[in-house]
């Protein structure tokens, strides 16, 4: 009987991806409004969250021809409790559709809720961080590691099971066979033709009968011994076997260091010093998100700087005075010591409240113009505080001088994502 | 009855958790049981799957493959979410119109429910694909899931090669006239994939051609002025307006022609399902109550199996009285159930009453009145010829009548002596697709001037369009490439209301 169970269970998952997607491109605008205004109220904790986006059911609808309510109507209900012909009832408030309910009326109420739905972590991250990459970033260095990329490149005799390509190895087995029986089925071919002549020679009427028999017994047992010879010629041997060859070819990677100096100076309060770790999250989610081979260098100063451990960077409290050349000596010293420029992409990104040692800020604007700049690809100052005191006065004179040199304030929660956005936004793509 | 089986030695095993040895067995019985009420059907394919997989294809139309569109996205989030709240109370059941026919199970349903499913589903609606005239005249059940795929993969080349914008919107468009894709009056050819495949290429040639000369822009001096004047296109108002569009938009590029095509070939796919839901649901129903019926007569089933599958088909078998929460209009699943097993009883048992309303088949086998009504029938003409008084009673139903002149509606019939024709006749008429959607069709094209095309809208009682219709228009518009407008005409042939939507620039 024709009866069949397929278990399909297994195939085929997230097979609606493809209309999710589309789903979200669409309506892409609207979403990426959603989630910047969603991060701009959370925590740094939940960041990396999922979220509720709200669409007007307007916007989703699809549009078809409908009758909308008015002309004559007339509609049948069940559950009649009370009402004779002729009875006479007050229209429904709303312009009801005929009744309580019709199946027309309830369509359009539930057209009224907004479409909601939720977007996962991952889609989440991706429309935070869309449009936005390292600026500068030139992929020309072969990496000590490199990267590699597999090509095909022709046959060989030798590999997996899973690269065997069966029809090249069929053909050389088909040819190899037809190599190899060609004198046999030659002679093969010679010696049924002499069999053929005998037996018309023993038709003939003065035929020597018992010579010719010897004779035809003789050939035959010659091509029997022929014919098993033929056959012992396999039919695949493991010289035929072909494989798909791949070869590994190195490629230029992008490699690339980002430097990130903090201030954690006395007159950091929390609130400043929440800010920069803020900005430093994002960067560092958005860094660790987009780029695979990236090093990532922790420098904290107060007056003197120390290069520290990711942790400790985003949770140590610590405090002091502040002399922010500290910070750049120290950067400089890992560049020359670590990051050959020649080699690396390196960034470098500096929050601090602009409160610096007197003396000290003009000698922080030499050593970035002199020193840091011409080996960083892009260097972004955050100000984490409103008062433009003689740091942001003497970075200012770079601004626009050096292309690779940006500088914004941040002087509230709410500011952090536009301003790293604007930072780091791809090129050609509008603020 | 002369084709009652056997009695059954021993009850079938009802653990709650299914295998597949169970399903096979349990199908078997049914399958045994199905043929000893001689139901016709298509092979059957039976599949497992997950709920994920389910909702997917939900979404997607309940087809198992389709073409790529964010409305289905859409679909799907609105599908899940539903379900993560328990707001689909139905077990879920899909069934595809295919030959072999495909039968989804879903991995979390009970074995009560998986045989609820294969009775319902692979038995009843399957036989009901099979045999009802809509269903034979319009689908081709042996070719629909080839041609999804060649569609699938056709829109995904589009996709590529002119980008995904480009073939969104065009799709859009076509979704927003899908019910205007049929010829109702003339019956589709079939043809198979591979026809369909080697045709296109010389399909779009022609088309491309025939378009070009529509169009053509140097005026032929031979034609007669006043006869070039009062020529008319098209010479006939057409109701098909996919196939008017993709016949005769002047600036639709080949493969646009053929997106527009498909859309109309999946949208007449869906034509007879939208004209037979009260039949091929009740249908359904009615079978496996009386499949499973059937079987614990015989002694398969146990009575815990019994009581699990009928509190679900109670469930769907209700129909809320007006007023009440739930209450959305009159339950398919609830008029087709009480229809056909209503008519069973006019067969075996007929009153006085059922003589008189319908001497035909009072009286007969029930088997083959069933077929009959099952076959030859869509839900307006079924509703029109078999809905009984009884039925009416049973229902207590009541036709309000809604005139926008008048302050108050009127309750037109209750069911007595005097109201049941006319309720028969109303909610008939409810079910008429030609009365539910607007009648819309292709009136004129300035073949002179702008170019631009008329819809004309002949309004039924003065029934007025949602205003849908301005963004509709805007779709047509996209298609046809130049400005379109549409007129609301009354029974009176006074034009109501006007509306126009500008070609978008290109």
């Amino acid at each position: 009987m024709l009866q069949q169970i397929i278990d399909r269970r297994l195939s085929g998952k997230n097979k609606s991806i493809g209309n999710r997607e589309r789903f979200l491109r669409r309506y892409r605008g609207q979403i990426r409004d959603a989630v910047r205004q969603a991060i701009s109220g959370r925590g740094i904790r939940d960041l990396e969250k999922g979220e509720d986006i709200t669409l007007p059911r307007r916007d989703v609808s699809e549009p078809v021809f409908g009758h909308a309510a008015g002309g004559n109507r007339e509609y049948v209900h069940p559950g009649n409790k009370e009402f004779v012909r002729g009875d006479r009832i007050a229209r429904p408030e709303g312009g009801g559709g005929g009744e309580s309910g019709s199946g027309e009326a309830d369509d359009q109420s539930q057209g009224e809720d907004d479409f909601v739905f939720r977007l996962t972590r991952e889609e989440f991250m991706q429309v935070f961080f869309d449009d936005l990459a390292l600026p500068h970033l030139i992929r020309t260095q072969l990496a000590e590691i490199p990267e590699w990329k597999s090509h095909r490149a022709g046959f060989t005799s030798d590999g997996t099971p899973n690269n065997l390509h069966v029809v090249r190895s069929m053909r050389g087995a088909l040819a190899r066979r037809i190599a190899l029986g060609g004198d046999t089925r030659k002679e093969l071919r010679r010696l049924e033709a002499h069999l053929l002549h005998l037996h018309q020679l023993l038709a003939l009427p003065d035929a020597d009968a018992a010579d010719l028999n010897a004779q035809i017994l003789a050939t035959e047992a010659e091509i029997e011994q022929l014919r098993s010879t033929a056959r012992h010629v396999p039919y695949i041997d493991p010289i035929d076997l072909r494989y798909r060859n791949r070869v590994k070819t190195p490629v230029p990677s992008a490699k690339a260091v980002m430097f990130c100096l903090m201030d954690v100076s006395g007159s950091m309060d929390e609130g400043r010093k929440d800010l920069s770790k803020r900005f430093f999250m994002l960067l560092y989610m958005f860094l660790t998100r987009h780029y695979d081979k990236i090093d990532l260098v922790f420098l904290r100063h107060h007056t003197q700087a120390q290069e520290v451990t990711e942790e400790e960077f985003f949770h140590a409290t610590e405090t002091g005075g502040t002399v922010v050349s500290s910070a750049l000596v120290l950067m400089h010293e890992i560049v020359r010591a670590r990051y050959p420029s020649n080699e690396w992409n390196i960034y470098g990104a500096q929050a601090s409240d602009g409160d610096n040692w007197h003396q000290d800020s003009g000698r922080c604007r030499e050593m970035l113009n002199d020193s840091i700049l011409p080996l960083v690809r892009y260097y972004a100052y955050v100000q984490v505080a409103e008062a433009e005191q003689n740091l942001w006065q003497e970075y200012s004179q770079l601004e626009g001088v050096r292309p690779n040199f940006a500088m914004r304030k941040v002087t509230q929660v709410q500011d952090i994502f536009p301003v790293f956005r604007d930072l780091f936004k791809k090129e050609g793509t509008p603020s | 009855m002369s084709r009652v089986l056997e009695r059954a030695s021993a009850k079938l095993p009802s653990p709650s958790d299914w295998t597949f040895d169970l399903i096979d067995t349990y199908h078997t019985e049914i399958a045994k049981t199905a043929r000893s009420f001689k139901l016709d059907t298509y092979p059957i394919q039976l599949e497992v799957i997950t709920a994920e997989q389910m909702m997917d294809a939900y979404a997607s139309v309940g087809m198992p493959v389709i073409y790529r569109h964010w409305s289905y996205g859409k679909q799907f989030i609105m599908t899940e979410k539903n379900y993560r709240r328990g707001h689909m109370g139905l077990a879920y059941e899909i069934v595809i119109n295919s030959d072999p026919c495909i039968a989804y199970l879903m991995e979390e349903n009970t074995m009560a429910m998986q045989a609820l499913v294969i009775a319902h589903a692979a038995y009843g609606h399957n036989s009901f694909f099979k045999g009802n005239y809509l269903f034979r005249m319009w689908t081709d059940a042996s070719s629909i899931i080839d041609y999804l795929v060649y569609a699938r993969q056709f829109v995904s080349e589009c996709e590529e090669r002119h980008g995904e914008d480009a073939v969104e919107q065009l799709l859009d468009s076509c979704h927003a006239l899908m019910n205007y894709g049929v010829d109702r009056y003339r019956r589709p050819q079939k043809r198979s994939l591979a026809q369909e495949i080697s045709q296109r290429e010389e399909r779009e040639h022609h088309l491309q051609q025939q378009v070009n000369d529509l169009w053509r822009t140097l005026p032929r001096r031979s034609e007669p002025a006043a006869e070039a004047a009062s020529r008319r296109f098209p010479s006939e108002p057409q109701e098909n307006l996919l196939y008017f569009i993709e016949k005769n938009a002047p600036l639709l590029e080949p493969w646009q022609r053929e997106v527009v095509r498909i859309v109309r070939k999946i949208g007449q796919y869906f034509y007879p399902q939208r004209q037979t839901q009260v039949m091929n649901e009740g249908w359904a129903t009615f079978w496996h109550y009386t499949l499973l019926n059937t079987m614990y007569e015989r002694g398969l089933l146990n009575d815990g199996f019994m009581i699990e599958w009928l509190s679900s088909h109670t469930s769907v078998i209700f129909q809320p009285p007006v007023g009440h929460r739930a209450y959305s209009g009159m339950n398919p699943y609830a008029l087709g159930f009480a229809m056909y097993t209503d008519l069973k009883r006019i067969c075996e048992a007929p009153t006085e009453e059922d003589r008189r309303w319908f001497p035909d088949f009072a009286g007969s086998d029930w088997l083959t009145t069933l077929d009959h009504a099952m076959r030859n029938f869509k839900d307006e003409s079924f509703v029109g010829q078999f809905l009984s008084p009884k039925t009416m009673r049973d229902f207590r139903l009541f036709s309000i009548r809604d005139n926008e002149d008048e302050p108050e509606l009127e309750v037109a019939a209750i069911h007595d002596d005097t109201g049941y024709q006319l309720l028969r006749e109303s909610l008939s008429k409810q079910y008429d697709i030609g009365h539910r959607e607007p009648d819309i069709q292709v009136w004129n094209v300035n073949m002179r001037g702008d170019r631009s095309l008329t819809l004309r809208h002949n309004q039924r009682n003065n029934r007025p369009l949602a205003d849908d219709a301005q963004e509709v228009l805007k779709h047509v518009a996209r298609l046809w490439g130049f400005d379109v407008h549409l007129e609301s005409v009354d029974g009176k042939g006074h034009v109501n209301l006007r509306k126009t939507a500008s070609a978008p620039r290109h």
